[in-house]
């Protein structure tokens, strides 16, 4: 994957968490991913088509995951809640959608979001796109993006990514 | 004044309702895609919309064409995670009056409301 399709994430996040959460993020030294299980217990995940397809997966620890939501809804709030799915939901929307704007003269759409949440899911992606981890560090805990896309070619437009998650 | 908010995320209508309500807009109505709110919107009579671009059922563009075909004036602010320029030309052609991407802060939101209700307003 061209490194021009992280850095936009890593702006993206950065924006999203100091804007609407007024936390900020800390970004490590992105890597591949080995294997389809879920880096953490609650996965954010989103669609990409167009000019460039795959998905993108916001992954948090539970308890980290929680205190984002918390922040981001002014209230306290568990994964049991019904408004829980729907803030994750809304972060990792916000993370792709600013970090397709980043792709030049990009065609992008993406997806409405999906939401796991549970212990040891598995996030099934295109086997042939190589995922990468970029890991973040907040005051609430660590949480990482898995981005998973490629460029297509215009003739292969009509072919979307995909993402099936399982649990 | 009365405000009609369509997004598919509840956290986002709370977020922009907590915002109205400091602004002093109390009689707001909530969509949670642009069908739902084509439902609403004859009882209602919104004097304000704000809507989001990507939702299931029917998209905030769709709402905006099928919207505009009947009512010309009512101002729609488009608050969406669809940044790129093409995507803005694309909304104010189809008839948006303002624009604000997310993540935004509430400051913005504010004044982008005061300034589209002004400008509206002299026109």
């Amino acid at each position: 994957m061209d490194a021009s399709y992280i850095t936009p994430f890593v702006v993206s996040i950065q924006n999203v968490f100091t804007t609407m959460l007024q936390l900020p993020v800390e970004v490590g030294e992105p890597r591949i991913k080995t294997g389809s299980k879920a880096s953490h217990d609650v996965s954010g995940i989103i669609g990409m088509s167009g000019d460039v397809t795959g998905s993108i997966v916001l992954s948090f620890p539970l308890e980290t995951a929680e205190a984002i939501v918390s922040l981001f809804c002014g209230e306290s709030l568990g994964s049991d809640s019904d408004d829980f799915a729907d803030a994750i939901g809304e972060l990792v929307n916000m993370v792709s959608g600013g970090a397709k704007a980043g792709f030049d003269g990009k065609q992008v759409s993406i997806s409405c979001p999906s939401v796991v949440v549970g212990t040891d899911h598995y996030i099934s992606q295109q086997k042939d796109v190589p995922c990468v981890v970029i890991p973040c560090t907040t005051d609430c805990g660590e949480l990482s993006i898995e981005v998973a896309i490629r460029e297509q070619s215009r003739a292969a437009t009509s072919e979307s990514g995909s993402e099936v998650a399982s649990h | 004044m009365r405000v009609m908010l369509i997004d598919d995320s509840k956290t986002m209508r709370n977020i922009q309702k907590s915002v109205l309500k400091q602004l002093g807009y109390t009689e707001l109505e909530e969509a949670c895609d642009g069908q739902d709110a084509l439902s609403k919107i004859g009882a209602f009579q919104p004097e304000l919309i704000l809507l989001d671009w990507n939702m299931p059922n029917m998209d905030g563009l769709t709402f905006v064409k099928s919207f505009r075909s009947t009512n010309k004036t009512t101002p729609i602010i488009m608050v969406t995670t669809e940044a790129e320029k093409s995507r803005v030309i694309e909304a104010i052609k189809a008839g948006v009056n303002n624009y604000v991407v997310k993540p935004f802060t509430p400051d913005v939101l504010s004044q982008r409301i005061e300034e589209t209700l002004s400008r509206c307003a002299s026109s």
